[in-house]
C-alpha cells in the first residue's frame, strides 16, 4: 500500500487529494470535493506529464537576439523534464525562426517536438 | 614622482584635488573604489548647511560658513544641481526654547546671514505640513540642497580637465618617508610622491596613524535613510530639522534638489567601515522619529532605503593640516558633517596651505567650469528637437522613471573620468534612481555599458569589483548546482 | 498630428483595445509602444498557460501576443516602436519622443491607457541590509533569462510568491539554478494554485508561508539570505531565523499599476488599485480618456486584459460618435463582505451597451461564500464561491437585460456571504 498526497490545481481550493496505490493500481481517492480532483488525482498518480517552455541558443538574428522561446509540441512524462532541458543544451536555432518551427525533433525520445514560440528576425 | 598624492575621491578628496589643479605639479588622486563618489560622499542627506550648528570658533563652524557662501557660484561654475531651499529648525516644547534661541546664537556668532526665530504660526506658513504641535522654530534661509553625486563628480572631472590624474580599484596599504619623500605601497605597486593628502574619509585615521605620532580616532557612524517618491515632492519645501532635544539628536525631512523627499539620519556607532547595510531597527527608528515633527508623512511611498557612515572623529571637529611627526603628510580627516558643505572650502584651504608649503605656481590656462552631463529635459522643445536630429540617442529614452535617454547614458560613459558601472551610470544620469529602481532599465544599461566599453555584459558590474551582475548563460552549468 | 485615437502601450491591452475600435469602425488609430515590439511583457513570459479563454488553447506569451499582433497588422493599424510618451495633457495633446522622429506632437480626440504595470521594488518593500549586485525583481530576471540567455545568479532565494516569482523558479531551475525556497510574507500565496505545484511542488522548492526576508548579506555580490517567519502583525519573531548562502535574491511582492502618465493629465486614481476610477465604458475621470488592462488594476489572467480591453476599444469609438454625454447618472457600484474595490466603479444604465463584466477582488481568503448583484435589492445573480483569495480575481457579468428589468435603477449593490 502506498499513499501519495496531492494539491489539486483545478481551483483556488488547493484540496489535499489523497491517492492510495496497491502495486501501481489506484485502490482509493479521497479528499476531492469535486469530479475535477477526482480526474486530476487518477492523471498526475498514473501518468503525470508537463508542457516545458524554455529557451535555445539563437544566431545570425538581425535584431541580435542571443536565444529563442521554444516548447514540446505536446506534453511530455514528467520525469523526463530535465533530460529535454538537457538535450536543448546542444540546440542552435538560426535566425529568422517562425512559431512552430521545429527545433528539435522527438526530443529524448520522447516523440515529442521542440517548436520555437516566436518570431525572429 | 608625483608632487602630491591625494587618497580618497570622495567629496574632499575631489574638492582638494580641484582647487589644487589651479597650480602647477604633477598630482594623482588614488581611489580604492571603481569610480568617485562611492563612500560617505554618496550616501548622506544632500543639505548645504547654513552653518548655525558647528560650534562657534571651531574649524568646522569656519569652514561650514565658507563652504555655504561658495557653494551658489560653484554650482553654476561646475554646472551640478544645488537650490537654496532654506532650513528650519522645529522646536516640539517651550522648555526647548532656549536651546532654540542658543542655536540663533551660535549661528549669529558664526556670521550666517538671515537667521530668524518664527513663531508657530509663521512656521505652519512656511510649511503646512510641520507638526501642529510645533512651538517655534529657527528659520535659515542660506540653507540649501546639493545633488552630492554631481558636486563630487564635477569636482573630479574639473581637477581631471586641469591635469589631475585619478587611479581607481588602488587600495593604499602602507608608507615609507625616505628622502625627503613618501612611497605609498597599494594593491597596485608603489607610488612615489613628495607630498600626501590624506582624504580617506572612514579610513583616514587608519591612514593617519600609519605615520603619524599623535593617534587619531575615528567612528564609523551609520546614518539609516529612506528616499521617497517623486510624487511626494511637494510635502515639505525647506529642510526640517529637529532641534535636539528630549527625543534625542532627531532626524530631517528634507526635498532634494531633483524633488524627492529624503528622510534621515539615524546615528548608530559601529565598527566595521564598511557597514553601509540598512537595519530593521534602524529605519523604524527613522521612521518614528520623522513623524514627530511633520504629519503624515508618505513614509509608504519610500522607493528605496540605504545607509551611509559618517567619519566621526572623537572630539567632532575637522583634523586639516600636517600630521603629527609625518611632514608633508597632510590630513584632511574626521570630515564628517558638514563635510559635504565644507568641501569647496576645505579644498580652497588646503590648496593655499599646499601652495604656501611647496611655492606652488598658479597655471595660466586654468579651466574654471565643466558642464555636466546634457538633461534635454532642461532644454526649450525647439532645442531638444534640434538635439535629437544631430544625436538620435537623445530621441531613446533609457529609464522610464527618470526619463534619462541613451544620449545622456552615453555621455556618462565617454566623459572624463566616464561610468563604467551600473552605479556609475546612475549617480551620473540618475538612470535607475527613479520608482521601479532600476528594474526596467537595468538589462539596457548593461547591454549600453558592454558595448560602448567593448567587454562582454557579463563583464559589467553594479559597482566594481565581485558585483557582476551576470553569473553566466542559460544551461551553462545545468546539473552542477548542488546543495552546499 | 492627429488621430481619431491614440493607444498608449502595444502590449496585450493596447493591441486588444486597437483590433475592437478598428473593428467598431474607427480608422485613425495609432499605438505608441516604447519597446523595440509590439506585445509588452508578454513576450519575456515564455511559459505556457495562455489563452485558454481567448483560444481555447494553451499558449505562451509570445505566441498569445502574436495572434494579436497578427490581427493589428492584418488590419494595418499604425503604431510606433521605441516611441516614449513623455506628457499627456488634459486636452488629450500628447507629447511623445523616439529617435528618429524626435518630439512627436499628437492630438487625440480619444485615448485608451494601456501602460500596463510594473514590479515593487526592494526598496519600497524596505529590506534591511546591504545593497549588492544579485537582487532582482522577478520580472527583471525573466527578461536576462528569457530573452537574452543570461543567468543572474547560481543560487536562488525568492521574496514572495506572486505568478512571476513562482515561474522564475521553475525557469531558473530549468536553466541550472538553485532555488532554495520561495518565502511569502502572508500566511497565503498570492500565485495560482497550478503554479505551485507545477513550479515548486514539481522541483522540491519549499514555500515557506508567513516569512520574510530579514537580512541581505554581501557587499560586492549577494552572499547569503536570512529569512524569518512573521506574527499575525507581519513583523519577524526573532527567533525563526533561517539563513540561506545565496547569490540571488528575486522579488516578487506585488504589481503597481503604471499611472504616472495619468496623474499627470489629471486623471483621479483609485488609492486601492493605484488604478484609474472608471465608469462602465471604462471611460476615466477625464471624458475621453479610458483606461484597460493592468494600467487600471492588475489582472491574473492575460485573457482577461484582452477582453477588458477590447471592451475600452468599442466604448472610446462610442465616445468619438456620440461626443461627451452630457447628462450621466452614474450610480456608484457599493459592495460589502470583504470585497476591496470594483472596476468600473460607477455604471450608468443607460450606457450600458453590452453586457458588462464586473471586476473585483477580496481582501482575504474566504471560504464557502456567495456572491450577490442586488439591483435596487433584488438579487439579479447568485454564484457560490467555495473559495475567494485576494489572488484571484472575480467576476460578475451584468446583462442588458437585468437593467432593461430595473428602469428606475438607483443602487447596484455586491455583497459576499457565507453560505
Amino acid at each position: 500500500m502506498e499513499k501519495r498526497e496531492l494539491t489539486c490545481i483545478g481551483c483556488p481550493l488547493g484540496c489535499s487529494i489523497t491517492v492510495t496505490l496497491e502495486n501501481g493500481e489506484i485502490k482509493d481517492v479521497s479528499g476531492y470535493t469535486c469530479k475535477r480532483g477526482h480526474d486530476y488525482a487518477r492523471k498526475e498518480v498514473t501518468n503525470p506529464t508537463r508542457i516545458v517552455t524554455s529557451t535555445v541558443r539563437l544566431t545570425g538574428s538581425t535584431t541580435g537576439a542571443a536565444v529563442v522561446s521554444c516548447k514540446t509540441a505536446q506534453d511530455i512524462p514528467k520525469g523526463k523534464i530535465f533530460e529535454i532541458v538537457a538535450a536543448l543544451r546542444q540546440v542552435t536555432a538560426h535566425a529568422p525562426v517562425k512559431i512552430g518551427d521545429v527545433l528539435l525533433a522527438d526530443a529524448a525520445g520522447t516523440g515529442v517536438d521542440i517548436v520555437a514560440t516566436k518570431n525572429v528576425q | 614622482m608625483y608632487d602630491i598624492i591625494i587618497i580618497g575621491a570622495g567629496v574632499t578628496g575631489c574638492a582638494v584635488a580641484r582647487y589644487l589643479s589651479r597650480y602647477e605639479g604633477r598630482m594623482l588622486v588614488l581611489e580604492k573604489a571603481e569610480d568617485v563618489c562611492c563612500g560617505t560622499s554618496k550616501a548622506n542627506s544632500a543639505i548645504v548647511h547654513a552653518g548655525f550648528d558647528a560650534a562657534h570658533g571651531s574649524l568646522m563652524a569656519k569652514m561650514n560658513l565658507e563652504g555655504n557662501l561658495m557653494m551658489p557660484q560653484l554650482a553654476k561654475d561646475l554646472d551640478f544641481a544645488f537650490k537654496m531651499n532654506g532650513s528650519l529648525v522645529v522646536c516640539m516644547s517651550e522648555e526647548d526654547l532656549p536651546k532654540l534661541r542658543a542655536l540663533y546664537e551660535n549661528g549669529v556668532k558664526n556670521g550666517v546671514k538671515e537667521l530668524e526665530i518664527v513663531d508657530a504660526k509663521r512656521l505652519h506658513e512656511l510649511e503646512p505640513n510641520v507638526s501642529k504641535n510645533a512651538v517655534a522654530a529657527l528659520w535659515a534661509p542660506t540653507g540649501g540642497i546639493v545633488c552630492p553625486f554631481n558636486l563630487t563628480i564635477a569636482l573630479a572631472e574639473n581637477a581631471f580637465d586641469n591635469g589631475v590624474e585619478f587611479q581607481f580599484n588602488t587600495e593604499v596599504t602602507g608608507f615609507t618617508w625616505e628622502d625627503g619623500y613618501w612611497t605609498i605601497h597599494t594593491n597596485h605597486g608603489d607610488f612615489e610622491s613628495r607630498y600626501v593628502i590624506n582624504a580617506a574619509g572612514v579610513y583616514s585615521d587608519v591612514l593617519h596613524n600609519m605615520v603619524s605620532t599623535r593617534k587619531l580616532h575615528i567612528t564609523p557612524r551609520r546614518g539609516d535613510y529612506c528616499l521617497l517618491d517623486k510624487n511626494t515632492g511637494s510635502f515639505v519645501s525647506h529642510t526640517i530639522f529637529q532641534l535636539p532635544g528630549k527625543l534625542g539628536k532627531g532626524v530631517l525631512v528634507s526635498p532634494t534638489v531633483h524633488g524627492n523627499t529624503i528622510v534621515g539620519p539615524t546615528a548608530i556607532d559601529i565598527e566595521d567601515r564598511e557597514g553601509t547595510n540598512t537595519t530593521a531597527e534602524g529605519l523604524n527608528d527613522l521612521i518614528e522619529k520623522a513623524g514627530a515633527t511633520v504629519e503624515n508623512l508618505p513614509i509608504r511611498q519610500t522607493i528605496t532605503s540605504f545607509a551611509g557612515l559618517r567619519a566621526h572623529e572623537d572630539h567632532h571637529e575637522f583634523v586639516i593640516g600636517e600630521a603629527e611627526g609625518a611632514q608633508q603628510f597632510i590630513d584632511c580627516a574626521g570630515i564628517e558633517s558638514p563635510g559635504l558643505t565644507s568641501s569647496p572650502a576645505i579644498g580652497l584651504h588646503v590648496s593655499e596651505l599646499m601652495r604656501n608649503l611647496m611655492g606652488l605656481k598658479e597655471k595660466e590656462h586654468f579651466i574654471a567650469t565643466r558642464r555636466g552631463v546634457l538633461d534635454p529635459k532642461t532644454l526649450s522643445k525647439e532645442d531638444y528637437q534640434k538635439l535629437i536630429r544631430e544625436k538620435p540617442a537623445y530621441g531613446q529614452i533609457i529609464c522610464r522613471c527618470e526619463q534619462v535617454t541613451e544620449g545622456e547614458i552615453l555621455d556618462a560613459i565617454h566623459r572624463p573620468l566616464g561610468a563604467k558601472s551600473l552605479d556609475g551610470v546612475k549617480r551620473r544620469t540618475r538612470a535607475g534612481m527613479g520608482r521601479c529602481q532600476a528594474g526596467f532599465c537595468s538589462p539596457r544599461v548593461m547591454e549600453i555599458l558592454a558595448r560602448e566599453l567593448h567587454v562582454e555584459q557579463s563583464e559589467i558590474t553594479k559597482c566594481g569589483g565581485a558585483s557582476r551582475l551576470i553569473v553566466g548563460t542559460n544551461k551553462d552549468k545545468l546539473g552542477e548546482v548542488q546543495d552546499k | 498630428m492627429r488621430y481619431d485615437i491614440v493607444i498608449i502601450g502595444g502590449g496585450p491591452a493596447g493591441l486588444s483595445a486597437a483590433i475592437a475600435a478598428y473593428d467598431a469602425g474607427c480608422r485613425s488609430i495609432l499605438i505608441l509602444e516604447r519597446d523595440v515590439q509590439l506585445g509588452g511583457i508578454l513576450n519575456q513570459c515564455i511559459h505556457n498557460g495562455f489563452g485558454l479563454h481567448t483560444f481555447g488553447e494553451e499558449l505562451t506569451g509570445p505566441e498569445y501576443a502574436a495572434r494579436y499582433i497578427t490581427q493589428a497588422l492584418d488590419r494595418k493599424i499604425e503604431y510606433k516602436l521605441n516611441t516614449m510618451v513623455l506628457s499627456i495633457s488634459e486636452d488629450k495633446h500628447i507629447t511623445a519622443v523616439n529617435r528618429e522622429e524626435g518630439l512627436i506632437e499628437i492630438d487625440a480626440r480619444a485615448i485608451i491607457l494601456t501602460m500596463g504595470c510594473r514590479e515593487r521594488s526592494r526598496g519600497a518593500l524596505n529590506i534591511p541590509g546591504y545593497r549588492p549586485a544579485g537582487i532582482y525583481s522577478a520580472g527583471t530576471a525573466q527578461r536576462l533569462v528569457n530573452m537574452e540567455g543570461f543567468m543572474p545568479g547560481r543560487r536562488v532565494v525568492i521574496l514572495g510568491s506572486g505568478d512571476i516569482g513562482l515561474i522564475m523558479a521553475r525557469r531558473m531551475t530549468l536553466e541550472g539554478a538553485k532555488v532554495l525556497v520561495v518565502a511569502e510574507l502572508l500566511p497565503y500565496s498570492g500565485g495560482l494554485k497550478r503554479n505551485i505545484v507545477q513550479c515548486l511542488n514539481d522541483f522540491d522548492i519549499p514555500l515557506k508561508l508567513s516569512h520574510t526576508v530579514v537580512n541581505i548579506e554581501g557587499k560586492e555580490r549577494v552572499s547569503g539570505i536570512t529569512i524569518a517567519e512573521v506574527g499575525p502583525d507581519r513583523k519577524p519573531i526573532p527567533g525563526t531565523e533561517i539563513h540561506y548562502d545565496c547569490d540571488t535574491l528575486l522579488l516578487s511582492c506585488g504589481l503597481i499599476p503604471e499611472n504616472e502618465l495619468s496623474r499627470g493629465m489629471g486623471v483621479d486614481i483609485s488609492p486601492v488599485t493605484n488604478g484609474p476610477v472608471v465608469d462602465e465604458s471604462l471611460q476615466t475621470s477625464i471624458p475621453g480618456v479610458f483606461a484597460a488592462g493592468n494600467v487600471l488594476h492588475v489582472h491574473d489572467l492575460v485573457d482577461y486584459v484582452s477582453e477588458e480591453a477590447a471592451a475600452a476599444g468599442r466604448a472610446a469609438v462610442r465616445y468619438l460618435s456620440q461626443g461627451e454625454t452630457a447628462e450621466r447618472h452614474e450610480i456608484p457600484v457599493t459592495f460589502e463582505g470583504g470585497i476591496r474595490y470594483t472596476v468600473p466603479a460607477s455604471i450608468d444604465p443607460k450606457l450600458v451597451a453590452d453586457d458588462l463584466v464586473l471586476r473585483f477582488r477580496v481582501g482575504g481568503v474566504m471560504k464557502k461564500r456567495v456572491v450577490k448583484l442586488l439591483l435596487d435589492g433584488d438579487a439579479v445573480l447568485t454564484r457560490k464561491r467555495p473559495v475567494m483569495a485576494p489572488g484571484e480575481m472575480e467576476e460578475l457579468k451584468l446583462t442588458k437585460d437585468m437593467l432593461d428589468a430595473h428602469p428606475s435603477l438607483t443602487r447596484i449593490h455586491i455583497t459576499v456571504e457565507e453560505a
